[in-house]
């Protein structure tokens, strides 16, 4: 097992924490390793977000690939990652995207203690609100097949979605009634960059290079064009293996490789209000109003809006869009009116046609693809990583991702959760 | 209670005008122009707040928009409580009613400030590192005690009375901030005629003029000649004065948006709105947004009574208020000699203790107003629990280290100022770069993207006349000028040295300096997270949650910043700036949303009709954004027994049912029939004027898009029906194909949706009812058979009238002007009403197409269907060399057997009733995950069958006829054997009446 | 909000319009030719370059006409708005307009 020199890994508990407590917390060393980037790797996942550290992680683990590299352009966790509404659910519709992110589901309930690293993941429910018959066919759909999927979900009626949030508004004459909701109990929210930093130190623990401020330039491929090595702002590496996990930028990246990908980069923006005592239970989600809240361990309502219509990387999107949920937001619930909204911002979402992602081969052999979580990817993290780990390591997608092959968008197989949904959060 | 820290005159406060307010119960007498801050300092006050974490004692750190600590419920009457209100720029009106916050049982007594004692342990991200175990303690123990103590204030209860407005405005010149710089910018920008618009946060204009009592501009004193300037500018038709605007956000291309608060500092507000949101689209911008004043980093610089010097000085000019009677200031910057000369000047006993050896030529000036200066000296900490009572400084040497015993200065007040910042928040915003000073230790505006250029303070220029020459000429340049003007104005105490942590004697290790004083992030806590490796700046502030508080980091970005570059031994860039994000305060959502609320949040649509089904009573549904009668219930039915009604009567005498809704495109030219044919699956060139057919069309990627009749009025004219929800979409489709893919095509599409009112007259004496309203139109079958369009007039209206039936029955479907839809529906209501005519609504319109099989796009397709799948394949025109979607239905998985299709299911029992989006599985038994063959799309009791129905998709769904299934129900599975999908009139016989 | 200049109505928000992808991507004269992987490029893959981007966009609110405009998507700054059928306008290296 190979040990990063300044990575020190000490465990993580309110014994520790006490005992530091008493030194000043001058005891406690780097949570990950800084290294410089080596000659040679067998993997280098590109892409220092929490899918690709979480790949890195399993890789590490799971498959006992040692010789790993995470390279990421800015800071670890700068992207989505960091960026997101934090919402983890798995009550998708279609039995393959059911799998894989029920998959990722049971990792989350254990991460904490996989990681040794408290991601506060809180399964305080997600709520979806049924406001029309479209819908209330559309969730009683998604019920019954998460049921026999083996995942939770549950029908309320509205005086139910009321008693479980209590700030719901169920007086007559509403624009957009509540005629129903969907409950999963199982989903909730988790702290994002505590899991990014989480799988940073876990995967630094078993000797995975991180390193940050490096952009790759190139890929180098061998006389049967094969993988052979990148090319770095930091030099070049030699490798046969490369995992491509960098969410908004694969476009660029993979255009730069020369291989074509389905994707379109929009941004997605979000916003907090300021600190509040409790005042929100549970994940509210509506998708006929476009609108999706919570609250922060912190106290602050995160509320998340959708897609800016074009393509960009601005981080940036038109303050219209955020109002618009707004608009939602006080129509669902009128008493946040004189809420203020404290910080508002914007991330790059790759999206696909049929709001699913793709992980798996391409063209080019020894090159991987994780992309396309759209507006969706944080729950992902850790099944995703795990999967993708996977696919690195053996050279060919897990069972659960394979359905989410480049390929299906020449068969026609698309999984569509956009259709099957309207909103794919 | 009187107000012993009231000087007996001075500063812009109306003594003629007193007010009172209550805070935390008690009464407080202010004045108008009093902030809750200055009117509550002027009472004594020092204690505001408990801090986030520690719920250390806090009071004011700042007088403006920066205020971290003194965030306070404010109570304006039922419904209109809102918390974190910051103290500093809360005007107080009459009877306003204050509440602090985070803190239990009072705000003296708090509980919570046994936090301060374990702070060893809640270090920053100590979360991270415990309450893992037990594995479920998390979400029901842990979290619920964190979010109890986390969280400021006290969320809203009530539904907010208040109204809020927005305005659109088109500038020349948008001007942001209405100090020195922003003056003289508007100054200049004024002559040029064009349209400006200057906005500040502040009750009145002036920025730091108002608070200037000794500075001079062009040979007047400051306060002249700002209301001269003022006063000229109002003068001009041309420019807008907005004070208590702040502007917040800088969007792309310009798009600018402030917030205006209009009455809340009334005592009576009236009818009006509470604040608005403006949103400016400004040719040019100028950014004058003046500059923060850094705090001191040392030992417990958090206690009440420490506030930073400029703020001290503000408080005694601007309001009169003395915020103490012993000052010590304790500076690294120039700026706080200029505070101590005025607090001297107001007769308190004031020291002044400077880290730098060397001061400038402030320093005389300040020895000589009497103020004690001590030069050379560091704090080492504060003494005092809800009140400093004394700040611990010592003597350093020449290279920083503490040199000397320490001096005790007794105070109840200290002014620190560690220098200044530009505010570069509106500048980043709009994605300038910014670029940074090294030896001023300033970021400063570099690069700009977007049409705007900054002036003042928050560019770097501190001194008066320089802010004033700077803004004149941006403002000139905005107007595409190169005018200068040298202003004339006195010097002004500028010039700071950056120093991060003030030096101590101490270990640094014990003490709490603090950096962010919301959220109790300290000095060591920055130093903890290098140490465990957060080395970005974005990082840090993640991990420490500095500079993620209510004030967004205005006054602690710098020195988190400073520490990390300090610690790393890097460069300050190289540690990274933090992106700074709308918006600059926090906006309430009231403000944002504004009028959207209420009817006017999405406004529903209506057809004509609609009234006349309110008035009989009708139950509304939502179907797209239309609201559509749902179903008529007669008193004591519900929707069951109304349906059951309504499809009985239609099938046996007739009913009358509103199809407006229909999306109607009108689609003419000499190529319509080739147009229509390259949209549509279906042939359209043999099909004859005065003729109907249904159309299918596909997305290009071959699923089922949208459907409707479609009537061919003449050669080259075509009457398109969508679907209720799909006509936008339609249209726009189609307008996409036609304008981007075939320009060539000599067609026009024209909405007709909102044009036709729909009656849809169905049953078997629909032909009766309405044979004595029609004139000119010979309704024999012979003359008018089904799938047929006549034009010609009903009661004298002209009427496109089609004879299509969504029902199964006799029936035609009559366009009218939708000016006459209401009349016209009377009529025919009236001449039905001899044979029995129903009214009925969507319900039974799904009940009586499900007899027959009809599919509804949206409910029985979701977008993932192609026409073979929902049983419509022989309708595409096999001779058609392309349509949009053709190509896509050869694709492998489209061809592939085992695909979902639609078919029919009965219930063995009659009378159960299949639950729409239940899953359909082969065998109930086998382990989950199961394999799911499909769900039901569409499930109802029919009348005509006397029994339930329902429509499923179901893999290789057509091969399984009589087959039985098992369907998930809310408590098990039930069985239901596949048919056919027409359950009702096979033959179709009853559509001749 | 973007601003947006509509070729046949001038300068309008961004509200006004729909945006409808990549431009320049022509539907094949006879999509029958054509293999499932061409096919499946010419429905899904676009180029979502970082950079300037030709892409199409319609005043929905407006004159419901379609026109395309190049736009650098790391500034969002449009270069120039220009009529269905009009070849893409030439762009330097620096992402200016030849």
């Amino acid at each position: 097992m190979i040990r990063m020199e300044d990575a020190i890994v000490q465990k993580f508990s309110l014994p520790a924490l006490l005992k530091e407590s008493l030194g000043a917390h001058l005891g406690w060393g780097r949570q990950w390793g800084s290294a410089d980037l080596k000659s040679s790797y067998d993997a280098v996942i590109v892409g220092g977000g929490g899918h690709g550290l979480a790949t890195a992680y399993y890789m590490a683990k799971e498959h006992g690939i040692r010789k790993i590299a995470v390279i990421e352009r800015g800071w670890l966790g700068g992207g989505n990652s960091g960026r997101n509404t934090t919402i983890v659910r798995s009550n998708y519709l279609y039995d393959e995207s059911a799998a894989i992110f029920e998959h990722s589901l049971k990792l989350w309930e254990g991460l904490s203690q996989e990681l040794n690293y408290n991601v506060m993941f809180s399964q305080r429910g997600v709520l979806m609100l049924a406001h029309n018959e479209h819908d209330r066919q559309s969730f009683k759909r998604h019920v019954y097949a998460n049921r026999l999927n083996g995942i939770d979900n549950e029908w309320l009626t509205p005086e139910e979605a009321k008693q479980f949030c209590p700030q719901l508004d169920l007086s007559p004459g509403k624009r957009y009634p509540v005629v129903g909701a969907a409950l999963q109990r199982r989903a909730g929210t988790a702290r994002h960059d505590a899991v990014n930093w989480g799988f940073a130190r876990a995967a630094s623990a078993l000797g995975v290079d991180i390193i940050q401020n490096c952009e790759v330039l190139g890929l180098e491929r061998d006389a049967f064009g094969a993988v052979c090595g990148l090319n770095t702002t930091r030099g070049k590496v030699a490798t046969t293996k490369v995992g491509v996990s960098v969410a908004g930028h694969t476009p660029q990246l993979m255009s730069l490789f020369g291989v074509k990908v389905p994707l379109e980069s929009q941004p997605l923006q979000a916003l907090v209000s300021e600190p509040l005592k409790p005042a929100f239970p549970t994940v509210v989600m509506s998708n006929a109003v476009h609108a999706y809240i919570s609250q922060s361990d912190k106290g602050e309502l995160v509320i998340g809006a959708g897609t800016d219509q074009y393509v960009s990387y601005s981080q940036q999107g038109g303050l219209h869009i955020p109002i618009h949920t707004l608009d939602a937001i006080c129509e669902l619930f009128p008493i946040f009116t004189r809420v203020k909204m404290m910080r508002s911002w914007g991330g790059i979402t790759d999206n696909t046609v049929d709001r699913s992602p793709i992980q798996g081969v391409t063209p080019i052999p020894g090159l991987y693809i994780n992309c396309g979580w759209g507006t969706g990817g944080f729950k992902a993290t850790p099944g995703s990583g795990h999967l993708f780990a996977h696919c690195v390591a053996k050279g060919e997608p897990h069972p659960i991702s394979r359905p989410f092959s480049l390929d299906r968008f020449r068969t026609g197989r698309l999984i569509d959760e956009a259709a099957a949904a309207a909103v794919a959060h | 209670m009187s107000a012993p820290f009231r000087l007996p005159s001075g500063g812009r406060i109306d003594r003629s005008k007193p007010l009172t307010f209550t805070f935390n119960g008690q009464s407080i007498p202010a004045f108008r122009g009093d902030t809750l801050a200055s009117a509550l300092l002027a009472s004594g006050k020092v204690l505001f707040g408990r801090s986030f974490k520690y719920h250390r004692p806090r009071g004011l750190l700042s007088h403006g928009s920066d205020e971290p600590n003194a965030l306070f419920s404010v109570d304006r009457g039922p419904g209109r409580v809102d918390p974190n209100n910051r103290a500093s720029v809360v005007d107080v009106t009459n009877g306003l009613t204050i509440e602090t916050q985070n803190h239990w049982p009072s705000l003296d007594f708090d509980i919570g400030a046994v936090n301060d004692v374990l702070s060893p342990v809640f270090v920053s991200g100590f979360y991270y590192k415990t309450f893992m175990w037990p594995k479920s303690f998390w979400t029901k123990v842990y979290e619920p005690i964190i979010r109890a103590a986390a969280g400021l204030g006290k969320p809203p209860v009530a539904p907010d009375p208040d109204r809020y407005g927005n305005r659109h405005a088109h500038v020349d010149v948008l001007i942001a901030g209405a100090g020195p710089a922003g003056l003289a910018a508007a100054l200049a920008a004024a002559k040029s005629g064009k349209r400006v618009v200057l906005a500040d946060e502040q009750q009145e204009m002036g920025g730091a003029l108002l608070h200037e009592t000794t500075a001079e501009i062009e040979g007047k004193p400051a306060s002249v000649w700002l209301s001269e300037t003022l006063a000229e500018l109002a003068g001009y038709p041309n420019v807008t004065l907005l004070p208590r605007t702040t502007v917040f956000g800088y969007y792309n291309h310009n798009h600018l948006v402030a917030i205006e608060r209009v009455t809340d500092h009334l005592d009576r507000p009236g009818e009006t709105i509470r604040e608005r949101l403006w949103q400016f689209r400004a040719a040019e911008v100028v950014i004058a947004a003046g500059s923060l004043e850094r705090p001191l980093a040392f030992a417990d610089n958090d206690r009440p009574g420490i506030m930073l010097a400029e703020s001290v000085r503000v408080f005694i000019n601007r309001y009169g208020v003395l915020p103490g009677r012993q000052i010590v200031f304790a500076t690294t910057s120039a700026s706080a000699y200029q505070a101590a000369i005025d607090a001297r000047k107001a007769g308190v006993d004031v020291t002044l203790v400077d880290l730098r050896t060397q001061a400038g030529p402030e320093k005389a000036l300040a020895v000589s107003a009497g103020v004690k200066v001590m030069s050379g000296y560091t704090v080492i900490r504060s003494e005092g629990t809800k009140r400093v009572k004394a700040l611990i400084v010592a003597p350093v040497d020449a290279s920083g280290k503490v040199s000397g015993p320490r001096v005790r200065l007794v105070c109840d007040c200290v002014g620190m100022s560690g220098g200044w910042t530009p505010s570069v928040h509106l500048f980043s915003q709009s994605r300038g770069k910014l670029s940074f000073e090294a030896e001023r230790d300033l970021f400063v505006p570099g690069t700009s993207v977007q049409a705007e250029r900054s002036a003042g303070a928050c560019r770097g220029t501190f001194d008066l006349a320089g802010a004033l020459n700077e803004g004149f000429a941006a403002g000139a340049a905005a107007c595409g000028s190169a005018e200068t003007r040298n202003f004339s104005a006195s010097p002004v105490m500028t010039g700071f040295k950056a120093v991060r942590v003030l030096p101590t004697d101490e270990n640094p290790t014990k003490v709490k300096a603090f950096i962010d004083f919301q959220n109790d992030v300290t000095a060591k806590d920055v130093g903890l997270a290098v140490r465990e490796g957060f080395h970005s700046i974005e990082h840090v502030k993640r991990y420490t949650t500095t500079g993620m508080a209510s004030d967004q980091g205005k006054t602690s970005n710098m020195n988190a910043l400073g520490i990390v570059a300090d610690i790393l031994q890097k460069p300050i860039p190289a540690v990274g700036t933090t992106t700074f994000r709308p918006p600059f305060t926090p906006v309430s959502f009231g403000a944002l949303i504004n009028l959207n609320r209420h009817g006017l949040f999405d406004p529903a649509r209506h057809t004509p009709i609609h009234d006349w089904a309110a008035a009989q009573g009708a139950v509304f549904e939502d179907v797209g954004q239309w609201r559509r009668a749902r179903y008529f219930p007669k008193p004591g039915e519900d929707m069951h027994a109304a349906v059951l009604r309504e499809c009985k009567q239609t099938r046996e005498s007739a009913g009358i049912f509103d199809a407006s809704t229909l999306g109607k495109i009108e689609v003419v030219g000499p190529d319509a029939a080739e147009f229509m044919n390259r949209i549509y699956i279906n042939a359209w060139t043999k099909l004859e004027p005065g003729r109907c057919r249904y159309g299918l069309m596909l997305k290009e990627d071959g699923y089922v898009f949208d459907d409707g009749v479609v009537a061919r009025i003449a050669e080259d004219r075509f009457h398109v029906t969508t679907t209720t929800g799909g006509a936008p979409r339609v249209l726009a489709h189609m307008e996409d194909y036609l304008q981007t893919e075939w320009p060539d095509l000599k067609v026009h599409l024209t909405s007709t949706t909102e044009q036709w009112a729909v009656i849809a007259v169905q049953g078997p004496k629909a032909r009766d009812i309405i044979a004595p309203l029609v004139d000119d139109i010979d309704l024999s079958p012979e003359a008018f058979p089904h799938m047929a369009m006549r034009s010609g007039h009903i009661c004298g209206v002209p009427t496109r009238m089609f004879r299509v039936s969504f029902t199964g029955e006799l029936g035609y479907e009559i366009n009218v002007p939708a000016d006459y839809g209401r009349a016209v529906w009377e009529a025919v209501y009236a001449a039905g009403k001899p044979h029995g005519i129903v009214p009925y609504g969507t319900e039974t319109m799904h009940v009586l197409r499900a007899d027959k099989g009809f599919i509804i796009v949206g409910q029985d397709t979701d977008g993932t269907q192609t026409p073979d799948d929902v049983g419509y394949g022989g309708m595409i025109a096999k001779a058609k060399p392309d349509f949009v979607g053709k190509r896509s239905l050869a694709r492998p998985d489209c061809v592939a057997p085992g695909r979902k299709q639609l078919v029919g299911l009965l219930t063995e029992n009659p009378q159960e009733l299949l639950d729409e989006g239940a899953q359909i599985v082969a065998d109930p038994n086998q382990p989950v995950p199961m394999k799911m063959l499909g769900h039901v799309t569409s499930s109802y009791p029919s009348a005509a069958l006397g029994r339930s129905i329902a429509m499923a998709m179901v893999a290789d769904g057509r091969n399984l006829t009589g087959k039985t299934l098992y369907i998930t129900t809310p408590k098990g599975f039930t069985t239901a054997v596949v048919t056919g999908t027409v359950f009702f009139d096979p033959k179709g016989e009853r559509l001749n009446g | 909000m973007l601003l947006i200049k509509c070729p046949y109505c001038g300068q309008r928000p961004e509200t006004e319009f729909k945006c409808g992808g990549e431009a320049h991507i022509a539907r094949p004269e006879d999509p029958s030719a054509l293999n499932d992987e061409a096919w499946a490029d010419f429905l899904y893959t676009r180029s979502s370059i970082k950079g300037v981007l030709a892409e199409r966009w319609m005043h929905s609110h407006g004159c419901q006409r379609w026109f395309n405009a190049l736009r650098n998507t790391h500034s969002d700054a449009f270069l120039i708005t220009y009529e269905m059928g009009k070849p893409r306008p030439a762009v330097d290296e620096n992402g200016e307009l030849k």
